[in-house]
């Protein structure tokens, strides 16, 4: 016997929080003369479209039979991994990436959709009862399942979309991947970071000499000398690493950008001139900003992409910390939500699912926000239901919708289909 | 289960810890620092100047000597809003090369302020209407229009002044903060004096820009917008034709000449010879001319009218009478011997030949040198003094109320002071009152130190014409239509000369005109007053001078003349004077002497022709 559905209204409600305001803040930045023109013109108007298909979609899912993504989960994977591939031959360029394809008037990007597939995709693998992720071989396969997406976007030049995927190691950790892991992750990122920032020669020899003195101490250890041995020379390996791909690998511009991110270049008319302008339009909206529809940068149009990747300008420079704190806090709210109904999830597929959805959603909000601060490297994703564009508010809500239709069935969810 | 439960709250703990960063981050951006607010209102805000009309000037009868004309400056945004930039396109409008451009952008980029720097000054009008077809290509650049001086007569340059790019030096003393860089300020003349009155107030817009640098809307809806006031209009007491006249008189001399009306110390006018054209220094004249003239060894910057110094001569001889004549050691009839000179001891001050024992009015008539040597002595030994120092600063006391010793403070730059020697300055050089009249007798006959300015003359001239005070000469006479000018040129000064005591010297004035060196400059029906002078110059030919007032009664111009090199004060100075003084009093009609005239434009002062109306008067002059 079904229990009745109840769907969570906190997470409805933080939803509903993040578009209204993201609204308001594409409202401002692409016109916010005071006129309200309804119609496909305007950016603003063309999001109240993809807001309304958003919630048709997501209405839809709780027509849909539950089990229908999940049985159709590898097929939906395979069908947005075709588009993928697609896309490199029949997309248009945009910005250097061949990631769009273009219907009629309006643009999909796949990489977008591609991340409820993967999330799909992975559940299903890692609900599986007989999947363990202490297990190298089921490791490697939904590290394949990751990659595969991964590879195939920064190939259509569009590595911030692909990145991320790589946010889905959280999924794996929450089901038993080593915390090493995420440590030797920290670790590699910290090593990576100080390599571009100084040099792979000064760094070695700083690696070296730690070691060094580390050996002083516990030389009588021999099991202990022989994991630093290990360490030092991944260590070394990793810098030299590092310093190829960097010096050989990357494109001129993504040099810049992470340069100008780490602070080792000015360049406020080239590369860094984003960052700059977003940066301007935060400060100066002082503690409680300067009024709904009077930002100066916002209305002189000087912050670039500022309705896409840039759309948090707006809430800084018009609302002040009262406004870009109130978001941050909306949606380490969600995300906490977010944890929690995975948690009361009583099958495995759908807590994959739902830190699926918490992993994608938090990288993009973290990475957003921090490029936005200089925290991060400039990478072209969205704010999550926030940033204007059809793609990522369908796609953002899809995935999300999909969480609340299993999360309002758990009652009946108590163990995974046998197939 | 309980190990994966845990690992849940580590990932909660991580988005919090994430959350919080972000948001600590954002507090430093948004709230700690203020670096962000600034560079937002330098880049979006944008302050339009309105300059306002400098105020025109006007001479004394209305008539329009110096008013406006549009000038063009190209501008450009500092730092540039364009990112990219071409510069082929711009070079070829402005028609200079890449290198050029380079340059012009680097001192641009030096000179920036406010948002904005001068890329190229005071464009010509083929150069404006075509820069300004193209310009809208480069967003950052945009044509200024500022107000330039133009000038109805050729006249009076150095005292009206000019117009130019304020100093860095100008800009740091601005106390009140009212310029900005490139922006332009009265240099010197009237333009400087009354910079205050002329430049008006400049209007203030605020303005929201975007981008690309286009101006969007009124920040708080121009609220804080200043409107610009133009500038006040000035009248000045310069008679433009006198002027021009008297500049025509000293074409091809060096020297000056100062006309004041003496009931009110209006300066009537001002001439200084060489000049230049006012013109030349207009804004978009003066860079191509000021480094010329500056340089040029005949000095046509320096006005010499307040500037030169010269000892006076005999044209003192005036003032060491009335001194005489106040401290009752000369009477009317007092008669000094005179035999080709004055003897003391070893001491000969010489003569020239003139009947031998001359009154207080021959004596000036004649210019007799003796007289005022025994004159000094009477002035100095007196028995009220206990010593030479009390003698002496008393004759002091007379000739700094004469205005003499010190700047009179007329209205325009440059002026000196000239020189009086103090006591103590004898004192050093001689001994602490161990001098008497016999050490500096030379100044008894208006040499040795005592140096006046062609101004300070001008007003002993009109001293004696008010029978004993004087105004400070000044120009000013009405700003914007009232009689606004500063107080102290409405403040009458007294010489403690007793008017009753300028009879005798007035009548021998006059006399020099009937009868004496300046017989040969009368001019009928005119009863003028006058004194000649010669100063001895080391470096060459003597200095011509005169001073002279008319009509005698209730006189109406009160003059000085020097011509520098000019020998006696009788061949150049006075006819000139004369001729001044008719021009002025009667401005309608052709001169009556229009042999002076002739002789004084036709030929350029040299001393071929010192000698012809007054050999007779001789070196006493």
């Amino acid at each position: 016997m079904e229990q009745e559905s109840k769907i969570d209204y906190i997470t409805l409600i933080l939803y509903f929080i993040l578009v209204v305001f993201g609204f308001m803040c594409i409202y401002s930045s692409s016109s916010g003369d005071g006129t309200f023109v309804p119609n496909l013109s305007t950016n603003y108007g063309k999001q109240v479209l993809w807001i309304v298909i958003s919630l048709v979609l997501g209405a839809a899912m709780f027509l849909i039979d539950v089990r229908f993504f999940e049985v159709f989960s590898y097929a939906i994977y395979g069908l947005w991994i075709g588009l993928l591939i697609l896309v490199m031959f029949l997309g248009r360029e945009v910005n250097g990436a061949r990631s769009w394809f273009e219907l009629g008037g309006f643009r999909l990007q796949p990489a977008e959709f591609a991340k409820f597939g993967v999330a799909l995709a992975l559940s299903r693998y890692i609900g599986d009862m007989d999947v363990n992720m202490r297990k190298l071989r089921n490791q490697i396969i939904s590290g394949g399942l990751i990659s595969l997406p991964f590879l195939l976007i920064v190939l259509q030049g569009d590595a911030g979309s692909g990145l991320v995927f790589l946010a889905l190691v959280l999924v794996l950790y929450r089901e038993g991947l080593s915390g090493l892991v995420l440590i030797i992750g920290v670790a590699v990122l910290t090593l990576s970071v100080l390599t571009i920032a100084y040099g792979g020669v000064p760094v070695g020899i700083a690696v070296f000499l730690i070691c060094g003195v580390i050996t002083a101490f516990t030389y009588t250890n021999p099991a202990f000398l022989r994991r630093l041995v290990l360490v030092f020379v991944g260590a070394i390996g990793l810098i030299l690493s590092v310093q190829f791909f960097f010096d050989n690998i990357l494109q001129a511009h993504q040099q810049v950008r992470i340069e100008v991110m780490l602070g080792l270049k000015e360049d406020p008319q080239g590369y860094g001139y984003n960052v700059n302008q977003s940066m301007i339009a935060i400060g100066s909206g002082g503690f409680s900003g300067k009024g709904y529809l009077k930002g100066t940068q916002t209305k002189g149009d000087f912050v670039p992409e500022q309705h896409t990747d840039f759309i948090f300008t707006s809430v800084g420079e018009e609302f002040g910390w009262v406004g870009t704190s109130t978001v941050v806090v909306v949606f380490v709210l969600l995300l906490l939500r977010i944890v929690y109904l995975a948690e009361r999830q009583k099958n495995k597929f759908s807590r994959v699912y739902a830190y699926c959805v918490l992993s994608i959603m938090f990288f993009h909000v973290l990475i957003n926000i921090g490029m936005t601060i200089n925290l991060a490297p400039v990478i072209g994703i969205p704010l999550p239901f926030f940033s204007y564009g059809g793609s990522s508010m369908i796609s953002f809500s899809m995935l999300l919708f999909f969480l609340l239709r299993l999360d309002a069935n758990r009652e009946n969810e108590l163990d995974s289909i046998n197939y | 289960m309980s190990v994966d439960q845990n690992r849940s709250r580590v990932i909660g703990g991580v988005i919090v810890m994430c959350g919080l960063i972000l948001v600590i981050r954002l507090f430093y951006l948004q709230v700690v620092s203020d670096t962000y607010a600034q560079k937002s209102d330098r880049i979006s805000k944008r302050i339009v100047t309105e300059y306002p009309d400098r105020g025109l000037i006007t001479d004394r009868h209305g008539k329009l000597i110096v008013f406006n004309a549009d000038a063009y400056d190209l501008t450009v945004s500092m730092p540039m809003y364009s990112r990219s930039f071409d510069t082929t396109t711009f070079c070829t409008l402005l028609r200079i090369t890449p290198e050029e451009f380079v340059q012009m952008m680097g001192k641009a980029k030096k000179t920036a302020y406010n948002g904005k720097a001068v890329f190229k000054k005071n464009l010509t009008t083929p150069e404006f209407a075509r820069i300004q077809e193209g310009i809208y290509q480069f967003r950052d650049f945009q044509i200024e229009t500022h107000s330039d001086r133009k000038y109805s007569m050729a006249i009076a340059a150095h005292t009206l002044g000019y117009v130019a790019e304020i100093s860095k030096n100008e800009l740091e003393r601005d106390a009140s903060e009212y310029y900005d860089a490139g922006e332009y300020i009265g240099k010197s003349g009237l333009e400087q004096f009354y910079e205050e009155q002329l430049r008006g107030i400049k209007g203030r817009q605020h303005y929201m820009v975007n981008n690309i640098g286009q101006i969007k809307e009124r920040v708080n809806g121009g609220k804080d917008d200043i409107r610009a006031f133009p500038g006040m209009p000035m009248e000045i007491s310069m008679d433009a034709a006198l002027q021009a006249y008297g500049e025509e008189l000293m074409q091809g001399k060096t020297g000056s000449i100062v006309a004041i009306e003496p009931s009110t110390g209006e300066i009537l006018a001002m001439v200084t010879s060489p000049g230049y054209d006012p013109n030349d220094f207009a804004i978009k004249n003066l860079s191509h001319n000021y480094p010329k003239l500056a340089v040029d060894p005949s000095k046509p910057l320096l006005n010499r009218a307040v500037a030169a110094q010269y000892p006076p001569g005999s044209v003192f001889k005036l003032i060491m009478a009335l001194i005489g004549l106040e401290e009752g050691v000369l009477t009317e009839n007092t008669h000094f011997s005179c035999h080709g000179g004055f003897h003391k001891g070893s001491l000969t001050v010489r003569c020239h030949p003139h009947p031998g024992f001359p009154d207080l009015k021959y004596s000036i008539q004649t210019s007799c040198n003796a007289y005022y040597c025994n004159a000094f002595r009477e002035i100095l030994h007196q028995d009220k003094f206990k010593n030479i120092e009390e003698g002496y600063n008393n004759w002091r006391n007379y000739l700094v109320n004469f205005g003499l010793g010190s700047r009179l403070g007329v209205d325009i730059n440059q002026e000196q002071g000239g020189n009086v020697p103090t006591a103590q300055y004898f004192h050093k050089i001689h001994g602490e009152n161990s001098w008497s009249y016999i050490r500096i007798i030379s100044l008894s006959i208006g040499q040795g130190e005592l140096l006046l300015t062609p101004l300070q003359m001008a007003n002993v001239a009109a001293i004696i014409a008010n029978r004993g005070y004087f105004f400070t000469p000044h120009f000013a006479r009405l700003i914007d239509g009232k009689n606004t000018i500063p107080e102290q040129f409405k403040t009458k000064h007294q010489t403690g000369v007793s008017d009753y005591n300028f009879a005798t010297v007035v009548d021998a004035m006059a006399a020099v005109f009937s009868g004496g060196t300046a017989a040969g400059a009368r001019i009928p029906g005119i009863e003028m007053c006058g004194k000649t002078g010669t100063v001895q110059n080391p470096h060459g030919e003597n200095h011509s001078m005169f001073i002279a007032f008319a009509p005698r009664d209730n006189p109406k111009i009160a003059i000085a003349t020097v011509v520098e090199n000019a020998g006696y004060g009788s061949t150049y100075a006075a006819p000139i004077s004369a001729l001044m003084m008719e021009k002025y009093l009667r401005p309608d009609t052709t001169s009556s002497r229009m042999d002076l005239y002739n002789r004084m434009t036709g030929k350029t002062a040299t001393h071929t022709t010192a000698h012809q109306a007054d050999t007779s008067h001789g070196a006493g002059e």
